[in-house]
């Protein structure tokens, strides 16, 4: 039936709009999922018949309004805090003073509130500006579901027990908080590359919604642009056995050109206006990436160059064994292999495979076979597993290991 | 307008500071304490003897059962308070950054269940 996927559009591309805008009006985020999730009920059954109204998003939010007046009235006699929300709230709230913020934008600091659990404030996030059920978070992040649920009751709850403020912080604090958001999409997306797709989609979406409503901050857009080059080359990562197949050995001809085209726009966009950050850095190395037609024809001084302005910026261990990467291609793996050698990352299985191509291509291959055996012990999707068994495999001269 | 509790966390063991680091301390805090007077965030604010003074009563039925000692040994315990009077926990947040330098201790910050007049 056309009217179900109708609602079906609607609600993915504007639950988190109607959940911000009744979260302002009603002070309380259950009260306005409720409203919002009963306004999209009444679609369900009426737009088969009616057809879906012009504005869509509008009818969903004036109708989620008008649903919590009515209980808010209806209740008001009992609960304190309802009669609360009634008296503030008169049916035609006037807009709110100061300089006009999509309501989305205070919702999502809200969500990524500092005082939060880093997993409550993924959860939330997900759930409230996303729409995603309680169900599919729980799937994507390996949860049991009730567990999931109970993380976002605790979570709404402090929100209003502790008075987490409904609003953008103030400009001092806006760099600091702004990094959580934005760490809290990354990390969405990055949940996602290893696993369950539509997390990769999700975060794309928040990081589209973003830049078009803090289009000022150039991280926002380095952010947006990272993970549009990272996710251009979907279609080339994964084999048909489910491995991943480094980026050396992708298909190129397999990359979204699009997102590609858009994601190294953005990089110029972003890196014109002269603030760099550790985002739009690495969003220029993957565009540096993109434009190599074969892997050979990456230049790789450009990305060295980049990783040594990440590692003033954000040094980091994993950005100093991702730079070594590159000092193997500029100055050879002996200098990078001195380099991974000082490094303290012995539990990363990546720190070994990198360690064990080094030392595969120093022709060192006693020292190479035990660095893949070590990386093998410490990988632990499956995936990775036949990658790396593959290279040791390589390396030994047949595929019993 | 909402009441937090800023719960000032003090280590069990380790060296306290020096008399003159001490005395930096207590002349940081008296800062904080006139800075949140001055803002009207000010209600109550002071710091505890050590939990070796401390007594503990329980119901036992009829009666009162009056022991020694603090109700709990843990690793840290309360050394001391600060009731204030926020909008917000970012604002309540505010106050506890300030309170945390100026203590160098960590703090702990909690919504009181009733929100504070006007």
């Amino acid at each position: 039936m056309t009217g179900a996927v109708d609602v079906e559009t609607v609600f993915r591309a504007e639950y988190g709009r109607a959940v911000s805008v009744l979260v302002r009006f009603l002070g309380d985020i259950d009260l306005a999922e409720e409203a919002v999730q009963d306004a999209f009920a009444t679609a369900l059954r009426n737009w088969p018949q009616t057809g879906v109204p012009p504005s869509p998003a509008g009818w969903i939010i004036t109708t989620a309004r008008n649903r919590a007046i009515d209980r808010l009235r209806r209740e008001s006699s009992r609960d304190a805090r309802h009669a609360e929300a009634a008296r503030l709230f008169a049916p035609d709230t006037p807009a709110e003073e100061g300089p006009v913020r999509d309501d989305r934008l205070r919702l999502i600091f809200t969500c990524c509130h500092p005082a939060l659990s880093l997993q409550a404030r993924v959860a939330l996030t997900l759930r409230l500006l996303g729409g995603l059920s309680t169900a599919r978070i729980a799937r994507a992040f390996l949860v049991p579901e009730p567990t999931l649920a109970q993380r976002l009751v605790r979570a709404k709850a402090k929100i209003r027990d502790a008075g987490i403020p409904y609003r953008v912080p103030r400009d001092a604090d806006l760099p600091d908080r702004l990094g959580g958001v934005l760490a809290v999409v990354y990390l969405i997306f990055n949940e996602g590359y290893t696993g369950s797709a539509d997390l990769c989609t999700e975060a794309v979406r928040l990081g589209r919604l973003l830049a078009e409503l803090m289009p000022d901050e150039p991280e926002v857009t380095g952010l947006l642009a990272l993970m549009l080059l990272v996710e251009s080359r979907r279609p080339a990562r994964v084999g048909e056995g489910g491995e991943p197949v480094p980026l050396p050995e992708q298909d190129r001809t397999r990359w979204d050109r699009d997102l590609i085209g858009e994601g190294q726009e953005l990089v110029r966009r972003c890196l014109r206006r002269g603030r760099p950050g550790p985002y739009q850095i690495q969003a220029a190395i993957n565009a540096v990436h993109s434009d190599a037609a074969t892997a050979r024809a990456t230049d790789w001084s450009q990305i060295l160059r980049l990783y040594d302005h990440l590692m003033a910026l954000a040094p980091s261990p994993v950005v100093a064994l991702n730079r070594a990467v590159a000092v193997a291609e500029v100055r050879g793996p002996g200098e990078a292999l001195d380099l991974v050698d000082a490094l303290d990352l012995d539990g990363y299985h990546v720190f070994h495979a990198v360690r064990a191509d080094l030392l595969r291509r120093l022709g060192r291959r006693v020292e190479a076979v035990k660095a893949y055996e070590t990386a093998l012990a410490h990988a632990d999707g499956t995936a990775e597993r036949v990658f790396l068994e593959r290279r040791l495999g390589e390396l030994v001269g047949g595929p019993q290991v | 307008m909402k009441y937090y509790l800023l719960s000032v966390i003090q280590p069990s063991e380790g060296t306290p500071p020096s008399a003159e680091a001490l005395a930096e301390i207590m002349r940081n805090v008296e800062t904080f304490h006139d800075e949140l007077r001055a803002a009207g965030a000010w209600v109550f604010a002071g710091g505890l003897h050590g939990p070796e003074t401390a007594t503990v009563l329980r119901p036992e039925d009829e009666d009162v059962l009056i022991t020694d000692g603090p109700y709990a040994e843990g690793k840290e315990y309360l050394g001391g308070l600060c009731l204030i009077k926020a909008p917000d926990l970012d604002a309540a947040l505010e106050w506890g950054r300030k309170a945390t330098r100026a203590t160098t201790l960590p703090i702990e910050v909690r919504p009181f269940l009733h929100p504070a007049e006007d």
